[in-house]
């Protein structure tokens, strides 16, 4: 199966790492006690380990190798992938859609309320998801500091609430304005700025914001957070835990149908439309009498508006926020959700954040190796899929000339 | 085919909620939450072998009232966001007392939930003030005393003992760190005997510290009084020691650890920190210490002996109670005195454990020392 | 005026640590438009690889400078070798795939890195051995800047005209400006672009593992997580400067430290970094590509 030589590679890869991981993971010292420890075990773990994982890397690539002769030899015919099949035959998208409403609706009778509680969280990551991709995905646009506007919904909410007893109703399109406000103050200063610098004005935008409210006790109550925030209500009905986390449930399901429904809708529209083109190409979009500043800030304004939404929900959820839950790592994986999803793609957003939110969720038991291998799950998929889980395939039209097919 | 796969998927389901409460019908479940991973879990792991030790002490005793006590334990990394999930998993697993969290936050996060569902929880460390004193959790106990109590004891040293007139109040933003520091200027500027020269917050994590260093200096104050965790200050101490600053540094429990010693090295000799009281010399103590060593093969971490307490306390007003009932509970706990390594305790009825104070510790030799 | 000085020399200490971080990913960004996230943790590998080596010289009886080059030395190699294997594994299958693809790729290193070095070494932070000491001759003036700090200063102006005359002159350099400037077209001169890539990723990786080294010397402690603020701090001090540009990397690390160390001298640290993002967005609205950056003609 291998040949001589594809060994000898594998054998230089484990020495390799043998060497890379030495320092760190053979010796151990302790600096008070003076002593050396000298962790051999690992070394040999190590080199046994990478051996076997670069065989197997080198198996893949045979098997695409050989893949790709039966492909060029005419025996293999390229099949699209069975998840965009069901994506463009409206007869199959339906169906996946209903199995898929039907198992979220009976969801928290089959599990537990801890599952039901996660499944609450992976939700709100899904529109977390769908706001941010209409930046992003759509538009083109790298936002690093997507959180800071998850924390202007939340602290409306818990704010409005503790001064003047405002409820999660009326908190809910306050929330989402407010978001959409200071993502238009965003986006003055940087219609100007491209690709990476936005990236990174982005990320200080959404640093700022955290730290204001870790700083300005009078207006945030600082970094002890707010606590006590009401739950939603249910025409004045008192829930009781297992009833509060069950209607939250509920509301968030619709409220992710109808985040789908209003993105899938945006999508399709004139704004839509120039969003993809903004980001296609933003010279030939001006030529093309599209307006550069107002795209932009609505793509800006639209996303922020969902995250003010679930911030709202957030606060609702926990009933208590502080500003250590809107770092940077939290845009950061939301981000995450969007490419490893597939870019653009509503169903992937939803896939991406499934999986990255029950992920560690799931991986618990694997306690402290947890976060290593959620790293390792990050780059694995991405070297293997760099397209997202659903990639998002443009719309295209197929001619069909008298004879035979032919695909533009 | 669909409904085929429904129709397991009721039946494991139904299986698995027919056998739930057959199981807890025989244990008292003892949760322990808090930070068990992450850079905060040297806070929270000494409380789950305290509740280890208890628990096998106690069951190899014959329970409580004949039934085992059984250990859930469950991860918050300190995140008050996770720690609504742990909560949620310990309550759905049937828990009937908990031990945790550690931090504020996220105690401040959890709690609602475990009242709801009518448990008690003590905490061996969560020391904001607000949760016992604004009486909005009735749930909840601690065997450690509070923020202002700390801040108290830290303000009086400075003015009373040393005789201090210009203190500069330094936090790390955080919740513990920055809510302590508020106290020690209010209780400074009330004592009407110091002027605060400097009040600031640092940020935790930043390359370093020496423009704040700086600054201290020409504040020209005698001490700081810095709220916050041992990394920042071992930074801040280190930093001002090499500016050759001999300004006294108090600070609080987040410093006196020994991991502070251990970074800061010879930098930290004559630090002043507050901790809980001393109670080595208490047998029961010494006993508890020694179990651990027996059964880890080291030297119990931060807020061993408040958790080791804790558990005690939790169980004994179970068995007291004769009940897991939280008004039972809550009873239970308030009016029977409970002999642990942190002393013999009993608690009021906003949660705050009677008989447990901050003294003052100087770091001498390598080594914290009770200031007398 | 002395408290002029004493905070100058404090921000030009943070702005070189910074600024040595900061031309990793400069010259990783120039050659492949990537934002190496990851760079972050290798500073904090750096810095943990001399805390290791250090420590077991000092056990075993070293003199202090050899102890100081050699761990600087495997500082230096292995941070190196974690950069190199890390564009080989997660960056180099990913160099025809969308960009983000490439950056969420990253910060999945990143995560990795951090809990490798947390599980193979410790949790906690780790005291670490003062390997520049105090140099009689400062005494004087130890109250206003330490040895320390004057240490650092020459080390990174050293390796900053170090790293200039390897750019500017040789083959190596050459070749790395012009596979920055158009990599096709550099393939098509016969210049190996997969080698100029490692190259600038060893580089990179070792200047910053010799600020990783510096800086855990200058404060004394050491744990996982260091990298990420570090990381993210020299981040936005190399698109201060214009990402791209390696001279703009130094100046925008030395913008960035000397503001934050008058931010807090003169107004408070509690809004230091508010400061600091606040400057760079101002810098940008002015100057879109940074203070040394070119502005790029767009073809149409």
């Amino acid at each position: 199966m291998f040949s001589l030589q594809q060994l000898k590679k594998s054998l230089l890869v484990s020495l390799w790492f043998a060497f890379l991981t030495f320092p760190l993971l053979v010796i151990r010292v302790d600096p008070i006690e003076r002593t050396v420890q000298w962790r051999w075990e690992n070394m040999a773990l190590v080199a046994i380990g990478s051996f076997l994982v670069s065989l197997l890397v080198r198996l893949f690539y045979l098997h695409q190798e050989h893949r790709r002769t039966r492909k060029a030899a005419g025996k293999l015919v390229d099949r699209e992938p069975l998840i965009q099949v069901i994506l463009r035959e409206p007869k199959y998208l339906y169906t996946l859609s209903g199995v898929m409403l039907i198992c979220a609706l009976i969801f928290p009778h089959l599990f537990s309320t801890y599952q039901t509680n996660i499944m609450i969280t992976a939700l709100m990551y899904v529109m977390l998801g769908l706001g941010l991709n209409i930046v992003v995905g759509l538009a083109g646009l790298l936002d690093l500091g997507y959180v800071a506007f998850y924390a202007v919904g939340a602290y409306s909410y818990a704010l409005l609430n503790y001064h003047f007893d405002i409820g999660f109703w009326l908190a809910l399109p306050i929330g989402a304005l407010l978001a959409a406000l200071f993502g238009v103050l965003l986006g003055f200063p940087v219609l100007r700025l491209r690709g990476d610098y936005l990236a990174i004005v982005t990320l200080g935008f959404g640093e700022i914001i955290r730290l204001i409210l870790e700083n300005w006790n009078e207006f945030s109550q600082g970094p002890s957070g707010i606590s006590n925030i009401s739950r939603p209500g249910l025409f004045g009905i008192e829930l009781s835990l297992d009833g509060a986390i069950l209607y939250l449930y509920y509301l968030m399901i619709a409220l992710v149908i109808f985040t789908i429904f209003v993105v899938n809708r945006l999508q399709d529209s004139r704004i839509g439309r120039a969003w993809v083109a903004l980001r296609e190409d933003e010279i030939a979009c001006q030529a093309m009498g599209i307006d550069k500043r107002k795209t932009k800030l609505t793509a800006f304004a639209l996303g922020a508006t969902w995250a003010g939404m679930v911030g709202v929900i957030f606060a609702a959820k926990t009933t208590f926020i502080n500003p250590a839950s809107f770092t940077f790592l939290e845009s950061a994986i939301i981000l995450c959700i969007v490419v490893l999803g597939g870019m653009g793609s509503i169903f992937g957003v939803i896939v991406g954040a499934l999986i990255l939110i029950l992920l560690p969720e799931y991986l618990r038991a694997l306690s402290d190796y947890r976060m290593l291998a959620f790293g390792a799950v990050l780059v694995t998929m991405m070297i293997f899929r760099p397209q997202g889980v659903v990639a998002n395939i443009r719309r295209s039209y197929q001619f069909k000339s008298q004879s035979q097919g032919v695909r533009r | 085919m669909n409904k085929r796969v429904t129709q397991k998927l009721l039946a494991a389901a139904l299986g698995f909620s027919l056998t739930t409460p057959l199981m807890a019908a025989d244990t008292i479940k003892l949760g322990v939450a808090g930070a068990h991973s992450g850079d905060l879990a040297s806070y929270g792991l000494p409380s789950v072998n305290a509740a280890k030790l208890v628990v096998e002490k106690i069951n190899a005793a014959g329970g409580i009232d004949g039934k085992m006590v059984e250990l859930l334990v469950e991860d918050d990394v300190c995140k008050p966001e996770v720690a609504t999930n742990t909560a949620t998993k310990l309550v759905s697993d049937g828990v009937h007392v908990v031990l945790g969290h550690i931090c504020s936050g996220a105690t401040k996060a959890a709690l609602p939930i475990y009242n709801n569902a009518g448990v008690v929880v003590m905490s061996p460390s969560a020391t904001n003030p607000a949760l016992t004193q604004s009486g909005e959790y009735p749930n909840f106990y601690r065997t450690i005393a509070s923020d202002d109590a700390q801040a108290r004891t830290e303000v009086d040293f400075a003015l009373n003992t040393l005789g201090l007139t210009k203190i500069a109040v330094i936090h790390d933003k955080g919740d513990y760190g920055k809510g302590l520091a508020e106290f020690a200027k209010e209780f400074l500027e009330k004592s009407g005997k110091a002027e605060v020269t400097l009040f600031e917050g640092v940020t935790p994590g930043a390359v370093d510290y020496s423009a704040v260093v700086q600054k201290i200096k020409r504040s020209g104050a005698e001490a700081v009084i810095f709220g916050g965790y041992h990394p920042e200050a071992s930074k801040i101490i280190t930093q001002m020691r090499k500016k050759r600053m001999d300004t006294i540094f108090i600070s609080d429990d987040g410093v006196k650890d020994d991991t502070f010693i251990k970074v800061a090295g010879k930098y930290a000799e004559g630090v002043y920190a507050t901790g809980p009281k001393d109670t080595s010399s208490n047998p029961l103590s010494k006993q508890a210490v020694a179990e651990h060593k027996e059964k880890f093969g080291s030297d119990p971490g931060a807020f061993y002996e408040n958790a080791y307490a804790a558990a005690l306390a939790l169980l004994n007003a179970i068995d007291k109670a004769d009940s897991t009932e939280m008004a039972a509970v809550r009873n239970a706990l308030q009016n029977n005195d409970v002999d642990t390594p942190v002393g013999t305790i009993r608690f009021d009825a906003m949660g705050d454990a009677l008989g447990v104070g901050f003294a003052m510790y100087q770091v001498k030799d390598g080594q914290y020392v009770e200031v007398k | 005026m002395e408290y002029f000085i004493e905070l100058f020399f404090s921000g030009l200490t943070r702005g070189s640590i910074y600024a040595l971080i900061a031309l990793g990913y400069t010259m990783v960004y120039g050659i492949i438009g990537l934002i190496n996230f990851a760079h972050g943790e290798i500073y904090m590998i750096g810095a943990f690889t001399s805390f290791v080596v250090a420590t077991v010289l000092s056990i075993y009886g070293f003199p202090l400078l050899s102890i100081v080059l050699l761990a600087g030395l495997a500082a230096a190699v292995w941070s190196a070798s974690y950069g190199y294997t890390i564009e080989k594994i997660a960056y180099q299958p990913l160099r025809q795939a969308p960009r983000l693809s490439a950056l969420i790729s990253a910060i999945g290193m990143s995560i990795f890195l951090q809990n490798y070095v947390l599980l193979a070494q410790s949790s906690d932070f780790q005291p670490f051995p003062e390997l520049i000491p105090d140099f009689d001759f400062m005494e004087p003036y130890a109250h206003v800047v330490g040895s320390a700090e004057i240490v650092i200063l020459l080390v990174t102006a050293l390796m900053m005209v170090g790293l200039t005359l390897l750019i500017k002159f040789s083959r190596i350099g050459k070749a790395m400006r012009a596979t920055s400037q158009d990599r096709t077209m550099a393939m098509l001169v016969g210049i190996d672009v997969n080698r100029v890539i490692s190259m600038t990723f060893i580089i990179g990786s070792a200047l910053a593992a010799v600020g990783g080294m510096l800086i855990a010397s200058h404060i004394g402690q050491i744990n996982f997580f260091i990298g990420f603020i570090a990381g993210i701090k020299a981040f936005t001090a190399a698109v201060l400067g214009g990402i791209g540009s390696i001279p703009g990397a130094v100046l925008g690390g030395f913008v960035l430290g000397l503001t934050e160390s008058f931010a807090t001298g003169y107004v408070s640290s509690d809004y230091e970094d508010v400061f600091a993002f606040s400057l760079l967005v101002l810098i940008l609205i002015f100057k879109p590509a940074g203070l040394l950056g070119r502005e790029e003609a767009q073809k149409v």
